[in-house]
Formats: C-alpha cells, sequence, structure tokens
C-alpha cells in the first residue's frame, strides 16, 4: 500500500489500552453497584450484578445460537434468487 | 392569516412538483428552504388548528394537528432537512421530486383528520416511495422495488377494504380510536401492520431498503415505518396484540443482524427491531407509553437515519457495502467514522446519548405495567441490538481488519448532514426537556437516576465484553460472502412455483381448450353454418334431380346451388323469410 502512515490502531499496544480500559471500566462498574439505593420493579432487579450477567449471557446466547442455528438453517450462496 | 391553514404536506408536494422547473444554481437553496418555510408555518399556526371540505356529502378534515401530529411531523421536518443537506450532490431531479412527495405524502398521513384523507396520503407515501429504490438502477433494485410494491399493494388493498366496511359501520369518515372489534377493524390493523413491518411481514424492508439509493436508504429508514407507528398509536392505542408483536418484533431480528454481511440490511433488521419497542409502547397504552413511543420515534428516526447516512457515505467512497469487503476505515473516513459511532451509542441507549432517554420510557412503561416476559424480552433485545447496531456496524466498517481502501473523506455536504444528526442525538441526550417538552401527554420521567444509568452501563459494558471475548476466542461468526432466508422465502420462491403452477395449469387448459372448443366444436359449427343451409337443400333437392338429370348436370347444379348458398343473397333471402314468418306470426297472434 502507497499509505505508510501510522494510524492508531496499527500499534498493538494502543489494542492492549482499549482492552484495559474496557476490563477497568467493567470493575468500576461492578464496584459501584453496592452503593446504589435501587428501587426495582422486580425481585431479580436486586440480586447483585443481575444486569451485567443479563447482558453477558444474553449476548453469547445470541451470538451461539445465531452461528449454529441461524446460520445452518438459513444460509444459502449469494445467487439463491437469480 | 389566522384563517389561512396551508397544510405542509400541500408545501412539499406542490414544492416538489416545481423542482425539475427549476434552473440549477438555484435548485439547492429551494430544497433547503422548503422544509423551514414548512416548519415555521407549521408552527405558526394556532393550537388545535384544522382545515374542512365537504366532498360528496363527505366532511373532508384533510389538515388536523394535535400534539401526537405535531411531534412527528417536527420530525419529519428535521428529518428531510437532513436527507436534502445529505443528498445536494445527487444530480438527478428524480429522487428529489420523490423525496419531497414522499415526506409529503407521511406529512399527510400524520395530519390526516379523516379516513379518506388518510387513505390517500397513505398510498401515496408507497408509489413515492419506489423511485428511490429504484434509481439504485441495478437489477436487484428493479426486482426489490417490484416486490416492495407488491406487498405493499396487497397491504394497502387490505386496508382499503377494512377502510370501507369501517366507514359503512360507522355511518361516518372521521380518523380517531378504532380498537379491535369488528371484523373492518382486524383488517384496517392487518393493513397499516404490514406498513409497520411486524414479524413474518416484514421481509419488504429488509429486501428493498439495503437496495435503494444511498440517500433514498436515509428516507425510507425514516417515514414508512414511523407514519405506521404514528397511524397505530392514533387509532389502536392500549390493544394488547401489540405488546406481543412488539416484543416478537425486538427479538427476533437481531438473531439474523448478528450474521448478515450487507451492513445496510443489519440495519434493517436493527430497524425492525426499534420499531418493536414502539409497539410494545402503543400496546401498554398509557400516558407515560405513549410518550415512550413518540420519543422514541423521535429519536430513533435521528439515529437511524444517521447510521444509514454513515453507510451510504462508506458505499459512496468505497463502493462497497459488505462486512466482508470493508474495515480499517477509520484512517479515510474519520469523520465518518466518529458520527458512525455517535449513531451506534444512541441506537444502543448509551447515557448521554437520545436513545437513552426515550428507551427507558417504553422499558419503565413495561415494568409499570408488571409485565415481566415483555420487559425481560425488551431488556434483551436492548443488549441484542447494542452488540449488532452498536458494536457490529463500527467495528465492521472501521476497524476490524484494514481491508485497503484508501479513499477520500466523505463530500462535505454529508458530513453536514451526519453532524447535524450527531448533534441532535447527543443533545437530546443531554437536554431530555428539549423533547420531552413536545410529546403528547405531560411528561413525569427523570431518565438519569444514579441505579438507572448504572444498571444500564452494566448491561451495555458487559454485552461490550461478550463481544470482544467471543471475537477474540475466534467464536464470533465470520462474515461470509452468503445470503439469510427469511419468509420473503415464500414470495421469492413461491411466486415462481406459483408462476409455474399457473403456467403448466392455465396455458394447459388454453391449449386443451383450443384443441376441443376453437379447432374441433367452433370449427364444426362454423362448417356448419358456412355449408349447413346448402346441405340441406342440396339434400331435399338431390332425391327430384336424380329422377330427371343426368349426373353431369346434378354436379354442375349442386356446385351452383353452394356457391348460391355463399354468396350474401342467400342471407338476405333468409332474412326476408324469417322476417315474413314473424309479421306472419305477429298478425296470427294479434287478430
Amino acid at each position: 500500500m502507497a499509505d505508510q502512515k501510522k494510524h492508531l490502531f496499527d500499534n498493538p499496544k494502543n489494542i492492549r489500552l482499549v482492552l484495559y480500559a474496557l476490563f477497568a471500566t467493567l470493575l468500576l462498574l461492578l464496584a459501584l453497584e453496592p452503593l446504589v439505593d435501587k428501587h426495582p420493579y422486580f425481585p431479580w432487579e436486586e440480586w447483585p450484578g443481575f444486569y451485567a450477567i443479563f447482558g453477558f449471557v444474553a449476548c453469547v446466547l445470541l451470538v451461539l445460537a445465531a452461528k449454529y442455528i441461524l446460520r445452518p438453517l438459513m444460509k444459502r450462496d449469494e445467487g439463491y434468487y437469480d | 392569516m389566522t384563517d389561512l391553514v396551508l397544510p405542509p404536506a400541500l408545501i412539499y408536494i406542490l414544492g416538489a412538483l416545481l423542482v425539475p422547473l427549476l434552473p440549477a444554481r438555484l435548485k439547492s437553496a429551494y430544497l433547503l428552504m422548503l422544509p423551514i418555510l414548512s416548519f415555521f408555518m407549521l408552527i405558526n399556526l394556532p393550537p388545535e388548528s384544522s382545515l374542512r371540505l365537504d366532498f360528496l356529502g363527505f366532511d373532508l378534515v384533510p389538515f388536523k394537528a394535535d400534539r401526537l401530529s405535531l411531534i412527528f411531523a417536527y420530525i419529519y421536518h428535521l428529518i428531510s432537512l437532513i436527507g436534502i443537506i445529505y443528498t445536494l450532490n445527487v444530480k438527478s431531479d428524480l429522487e428529489k421530486v420523490s423525496g419531497l412527495l414522499y415526506a409529503g405524502s407521511a406529512l399527510g398521513v400524520v395530519f390526516a383528520g379523516d379516513l379518506f384523507s388518510f387513505f390517500v396520503f397513505w398510498e401515496m407515501l408507497t408509489v413515492s416511495a419506489l423511485p428511490m429504490i429504484w434509481a439504485r438502477r441495478t437489477r436487484a433494485s428493479q426486482a426489490a422495488g417490484f416486490r416492495y410494491l407488491l406487498v405493499h399493494v396487497c397491504g394497502g388493498l387490505v386496508l382499503l377494504a377494512g377502510v370501507v366496511m369501517y366507514v359503512n359501520e360507522q355511518q361516518s369518515i372521521a380518523l380517531g380510536h378504532i380498537g379491535l372489534s369488528t371484523p373492518a377493524t382486524y383488517l384496517i390493523f392487518l393493513g397499516m401492520g404490514i406498513n409497520a413491518a411486524w414479524p413474518l411481514l416484514h421481509t419488504w424492508l429488509t429486501d428493498a431498503y439495503p437496495e435503494a439509493t444511498i440517500g433514498g436508504a436515509v428516507l425510507l429508514s425514516a417515514f414508512t415505518t414511523k407514519t405506521a407507528v404514528y397511524a397505530l398509536a392514533r387509532t389502536y392505542p392500549g390493544t394488547e396484540a401489540l405488546i406481543w408483536i412488539g416484543a416478537v418484533m425486538t427479538a427476533f431480528p437481531i438473531f439474523y443482524a448478528v450474521i448478515e454481511n450487507d451492513l445496510r440490511r443489519v440495519l434493517s433488521y436493527s430497524l425492525i427491531n426499534q420499531v418493536g419497542f414502539m409497539m410494545v409502547g402503543i400496546g401498554i397504552g398509557t400516558e407515560l407509553s405513549i410518550n415512550g413511543t413518540a420519543a422514541h420515534a423521535f429519536a430513533h428516526i435521528l439515529y437511524k437515519s444517521l447510521l444509514f447516512m454513515s453507510m451510504g457515505a462508506v458505499i459512496f467512497r468505497t463502493g462497497k457495502i459488505n462486512a466482508t469487503d470493508l474495515g480499517g476505515l477509520y484512517k479515510s473516513m474519520p469523520w465518518t467514522a466518529l458520527f458512525c459511532v455517535i449513531g451506534a451509542a444512541s441506537i444502543s441507549a448509551f447515557p448521554l446519548t437520545s436513545g437513552f432517554v426515550s428507551k427507558s420510557m417504553v422499558l419503565d412503561a413495561a415494568a409499570h405495567g408488571h409485565l415481566a416476559i415483555v420487559w425481560l424480552t425488551l431488556l434483551f433485545a436492548s443488549a441484542g441490538v447494542f452488540h449488532h447496531s452498536g458494536i457490529k456496524i463500527p467495528f465492521f466498517a472501521f476497524f476490524a481488519h484494514d481491508a485497503g481502501h484508501r479513499v477520500k473523506e466523505a463530500p462535505l455536504n454529508m458530513l453536514i448532514a451526519m453532524g447535524l444528526a450527531a448533534f441532535f442525538c447527543i443533545f437530546l441526550g443531554v437536554y431530555p426537556k428539549f423533547l420531552y417538552a413536545i410529546l403528547p401527554y405531560p411528561v413525569d420521567f427523570v431518565p438519569y437516576t444514579f441505579p438507572h444509568v448504572l444498571s444500564q452501563m452494566q448491561l451495555l459494558m458487559f454485552s461490550a465484553l461478550a463481544f470482544t471475548l467471543l471475537l477474540l476466542a475466534g467464536i464470533y461468526p465470520a462474515e461470509i460472502r452468503a445470503i439469510n432466508l427469511d419468509t420473503d422465502w415464500f414470495y421469492r420462491k413461491g411466486g415462481r412455483l406459483f408462476y409455474l403452477l399457473a403456467d403448466k395449469l392455465f396455458n394447459g387448459i388454453n391449449r386443451g381448450g383450443e384443441r376441443v372448443f376453437i379447432k374441433g366444436l367452433a370449427g364444426g359449427l362454423a362448417g356448419f353454418a358456412r355449408q349447413g343451409p346448402a346441405h340441406l337443400a342440396w339434400l331435399s333437392l338431390n332425391p327430384i334431380w336424380r329422377l330427371s338429370l343426368d349426373r353431369e348436370e346434378r354436379q354442375r347444379r349442386k356446385a351452383a346451388l353452394y356457391r348460391a348458398f355463399e354468396t350474401g343473397a342467400t342471407g338476405l333471402a333468409l332474412m326476408a323469410i324469417f322476417v315474413s314468418l314473424l309479421l306472419g306470426l305477429m298478425f296470427i297472434i294479434g287478430s
């Protein structure tokens, strides 16, 4: 490529930095939870880390279901309808 | 001046017709001026103003404003202005005219005060959307446009049947709360549902929008479905079926979005997911939930069109839209990347963006109604939408592996349009009061509480963690050059099967019919009609001729007889015989 300029994420160090920032944020979010005075609508909202666990599990299940169930059933060649 | 009510639809539609007549250098200024002019006319109208006409004994109300119609009208003005800025560099008039007609029709629907005006604008909305699909001028867009038309014509007919039956029942064409009761109301409900892209009826959207032009997709994403949202909020608030329809709508498209390769199709699936939230809000039917639906429609139009604009800019510069062909574009299109990330953050409902202050109203309304399953589904959909629209879109287009595109940044007008939309995404998130002040009902809702912000951040950041870990572990499904089947299979393959069957069946009947009737029966009849009388005459004369004439003379007379019956004279003579018989008969009966 003619473009020899180094960009932000060409440097693996910066990618690692982003990952560390993500992990630090996650820890902070969990650490803040005991300080919050919750007023939940549903009982499960009071479980510690409910939203964190729900978000993580939901996304893993979403991806696994899409990859291993939906895709094998529905995938066709790009020219399928032609 | 107070008496003069000039509906925005009229300004847009008449304004659109002038576009082709204007000289090129005035055109841009004229196009920009039109939505601004219309907007100022609108906000200077007295509240609750309306326009009434008498038409064939019906009380037509082509313009009637209340708070529900006004919030949709405000966002339609804003987004049409943004859309016009975005497409200023498009040379063809076709897209500009149809864009204005399309926005004007949507404005017509939201201000329609009677079912007749409502239906006319509703159908105009379908027809004026078509040029924005066809103007892409690809084979795929032609075909997708025709399928779009067919689905919407069917939807329009269902709606029309419902409207006709309903007007007959009510003896009035006034448009107001309808609610599910008689068959007519179910037909209207279904007709609106097709435009709202309900599950199983949604494929016109994911089929056509990704094939539309760069600017067309931006406008299409804003108007058709949201106009259906408005219509359902106007006529079917509190209909429980909508809660379940909406919940399914929020959940199923995200699975497709994860495996879809075409990034504008990913956005189309997430559009359905977002409209699902609005359906749930309408279905719950409380003041909070209707407010939530209206607020979410307002916010959604901005961030969804922003995302479509950023993907449009990517197509404009690289000519590619499949995730397999993209990546690393942040290097050459940093501003587009930034705006895309803002749109992605808004659709994911990050605090300080518009999605956060609107989506949480719907979730809270579901919680207030103790709808646990619906609430959990919406929460799942919130995490899922972040996953595919919030992360997947910007990540695969602008980051991920570098696909090696070294292109220019998007043109200035596109950047301005995206910048405007991005500004509003953040502005509404920071000053939700601005949005809450124009909602249909008084707002008693505080989005920024510590527990609310924290729980939303936990949900989103741990979804991001899931994405990161799956990607690093190599489990995240690689983008594949492929398409995924959806319910449009039934009319795309089914249509072909129907064609084949119809071809075999009806053309078979045709061929058989031709053999039996045209060649056989009709031929025989025609032969009889031509030769019959001569034959009869010959049959009766032949015995007499046999007595006196030789064979040669008989043949000669027979030929002369057939000639005589084939000429018109015989016809006349026969006619004369019948007429005289008739006259004789009448004479006998009459005497």
